[in-house]
């Protein structure tokens, strides 16, 4: 395995304190009705989350560019999954007319 | 003047030494191995298990349909049959096949490098995929499994009470085995080519193992998170898929078929790595379209991830969305034709030899290009739903994954055995086998093509009078494929005892592989090789492919 920087702990228990705050704002939100809004605003947080476990948890942000390339291809597939999934739904309401 | 007749003598081959296969001895030294040609081995020994099991499947499939009554079976137990066969023979052999056997034996080898790039993950992945299969024969003891092995839900998450659960947890283990082959094949081909071997000088079938590991690791996951959230559906009632519950069933054919498609292809690509390899050594040519080729493998595993909808066209999506996946569908057969273009061309002037690892090749061309071009068929938007659930899909699907990917592995498992074993096989008895399995193979899935166009629908275990004669041609056909497939098990066998000793490189073929000895030792090299030369250097002088 080749050398790379790493968080230091004072930054690991800043991440996890960010990621415990997500959780407990996931929770608190869902008690709430935001109509169209609860669900966005949980997979944002969700996203926020995700991210910062890839960047510092999994040293993602002291990784080499193949590493970063490698991850970024790992979400353009999701995208591919996503985006054809919603051309489905997205226009099946269309008219062939 | 006198002239002397000078006698050629044939050379004597010995065994080496010292090999892989005798540096250790005991269970606990193939059980604890790091090897990856040993670990090669295991996976050998577990899917040809797997192999004769799913066939024992289709046998029995095969015998119910000799009559249109369903008199063998009911048909629920035929509904467990079908499931059974499928099941097995994509997630315990096909998928495994080549990269797992072939793959991890030869890669590391191709490459000059000692050992893959995590040799205990590559054990692990043994583990895994023992545990994965522990889970499916558990499945099938308790009753089996009725839902097709594509588990379609609310079908699969409600309705049905057979161990869908257990079989779907051993999938999803068994993936896992796949995602850590991938992932070692990419770190070993990207961190450990020897000195010299560009990526421009790889082996094709290095390539291709490689574009199969991308859709291994990007693809596998999805079908982990699939069969989870089926899980959850049918253990804790959580709305996904199942529309009584608030689900869509349609969401999950997309994420079922977003990896199942290009599993398709991670079965097919690492087979045409192996046909490359054969095809261009026994015309003893190098290779025509090296980089097209190459290429032609990372096209299609980019362009295999979009156009898994076509699976869908009758499941009620948009039509919008179904023309968009039919146009990609349509794409994806440019570079699988620029293979099979560019291996014929190889051929053209060539000084072909017709040795058994070379009859599964020529095989394989033949019935891939016909299940290649039978998937246009199904590509199409208007054909597609005539012929849609019907025995042409079955026959389509046959023609890639057995006339294709089997005729592959056995070409490359014939190809290559002599570097596994240090043994020749009997070739009179292998080129039998070879045309056994082309005539028993096209004897059982073609008529197949003719009962789906004419309407016959796939997995009932009756049908009417009138598509006898058909099923009769396709279930004798059916007996002499397995003839074809039992043959080289057992002179397989027979030869690891009483095989003529291959020598390092039997076939002249070029390829670092053919550099060491034959077994290969436990580190493969005893110098790391360097690489001078582009890849298949056949032709007039046939110079040396390394310099060590």
């Amino acid at each position: 395995m080749s050398e790379h920087a790493h968080p230091s702990r004072a930054l690991y228990l800043v991440i996890f304190a960010a990621l415990i705050v997500g959780t407990c704002l996931t929770w608190g939100i869902a008690f709430k009705d935001l109509g169209i809004w609860n669900p966005v605003v949980a997979l944002t947080i969700a996203v926020i989350k995700a991210t910062l476990v890839i960047l510092y948890f999994m040293h993602v942000r002291y990784s080499n560019k193949l590493t970063i390339v490698t991850v970024c291809a790992g979400f353009f597939w999701l995208l591919i999954l996503i985006s054809l999934s919603l051309s489905d739904y997205l226009s099946r309401s269309w008219s062939l007319q | 003047m006198s002239t002397v007749n000078q006698v050629a003598i044939p050379k004597v081959e010995v065994m080496p030494e010292k090999h892989y296969l005798n540096d250790n001895y005991g269970i606990r030294s193939w059980l604890l191995t790091k090897d990856h040609k040993r670990i090669a081995v295991l996976y050998l020994f577990t899917i040809t298990f797997f192999f004769f099991l799913g066939g024992l499947f289709a046998a029995l499939i095969r015998l119910e349909l000799l009559t249109p009554q369903g008199d063998l079976f009911q048909s629920d137990t035929y509904n467990k049959l079908f499931t059974m066969h499928g099941v097995n023979m994509i997630f315990f052999f096909l998928i495994p096949s080549v990269p797992a056997v072939l793959g991890n034996f030869l890669v590391p080898l191709m490459v000059g490098a000692k050992d893959l790039a995590f040799p205990k993950i590559n054990l692990l992945s043994w583990y895994i995929f023992i545990a994965g299969a522990a889970f499916a024969l558990a499945a099938l003891v308790s009753g089996g499994v009725d839902t097709g092995w594509t588990f379609y839900t609310p079908l699969s998450s409600g309705f049905l009470k057979t161990p869908v659960v257990v079989l779907g947890v051993g999938i999803l283990i068994a993936g896992f085995a796949s995602i850590f082959t991938g992932l070692n094949f990419i770190v070993t081909v990207h961190r450990m080519r020897a000195p010299g071997l560009t990526w421009g000088r790889l082996p094709l079938f290095v390539w291709a193992n490689y574009a199969a590991s991308l859709i291994m690791v990007l693809g596998t996951p999805v079908l982990a998170i699939t069969l989870i959230l089926l899980v959850l559906e049918r253990g804790f009632h959580i709305g996904i898929f199942d529309p009584k519950l608030g689900g869509d069933p349609v969401l999950f054919q997309h994420m079922f078929w977003f990896y199942s498609h290009p599993a398709v292809y991670i079965m097919i690509l690492p087979g045409m790595g192996v046909i490359s390899e054969i095809i261009t050594c026994f015309s003893r040519k190098r290779v025509f379209g090296y980089t097209f080729i190459a290429f032609s493998s990372i096209a299609i595993a980019v362009f295999g991830f979009v156009v898994w909808a076509h699976h869908m066209f009758v499941a009620g999506i948009s039509t919008y969305s179904a023309l968009v996946f039919s146009l990609l569908s349509f794409a994806v057969a440019i570079p699988s034709a620029v293979k099979v273009f560019n291996w014929t061309a190889t051929m053209y002037k060539g000084s072909v030899t017709l040795s058994t690892p070379m009859l599964y090749a020529l095989g394989f061309i033949g019935l891939f290009t016909i299940g290649g071009l039978t998937g246009l068929f199904l590509a199409a938007l208007g054909l597609d739903i005539h012929v849609h659930d019907t025995y042409f899909v079955v026959a389509h699907f046959h023609y890639v994954m057995v006339g294709g990917m089997v005729m592959a592995y056995l070409g490359g498992l014939h190809f290559w055995w002599p570097k596994m074993t240090g043994r020749l096989y009997p070739e009179a008895w292998a080129k039998m086998a070879a045309l056994i399995t082309f005539i028993g193979f096209n004897l059982t899935f073609f008529p197949q093509f003719i009962l789906g166009y004419l309407g016959m629908p796939r997995r009932y275990h009756a049908y009417p009078e009138e598509f006898q004669v058909l099923n009769v041609l396709s279930s004798a056909g059916a007996s002499v494929l397995a003839v074809g497939f039992i043959l080289p098990l057992i002179y397989f066998l027979y030869s690891l005892r009483y095989g003529q000793v291959a020598g390092n490189n039997p076939w002249k073929a070029t390829g670092l592989e053919w550099e060491t000895t034959s077994p290969p030792p436990t580190h493969n090299f005893e110098e790391t090789p360097i690489v001078t030369c582009d890849p298949y250097n056949y032709g007039d002088d046939e110079e040396v492919h390394v310099v060590k």
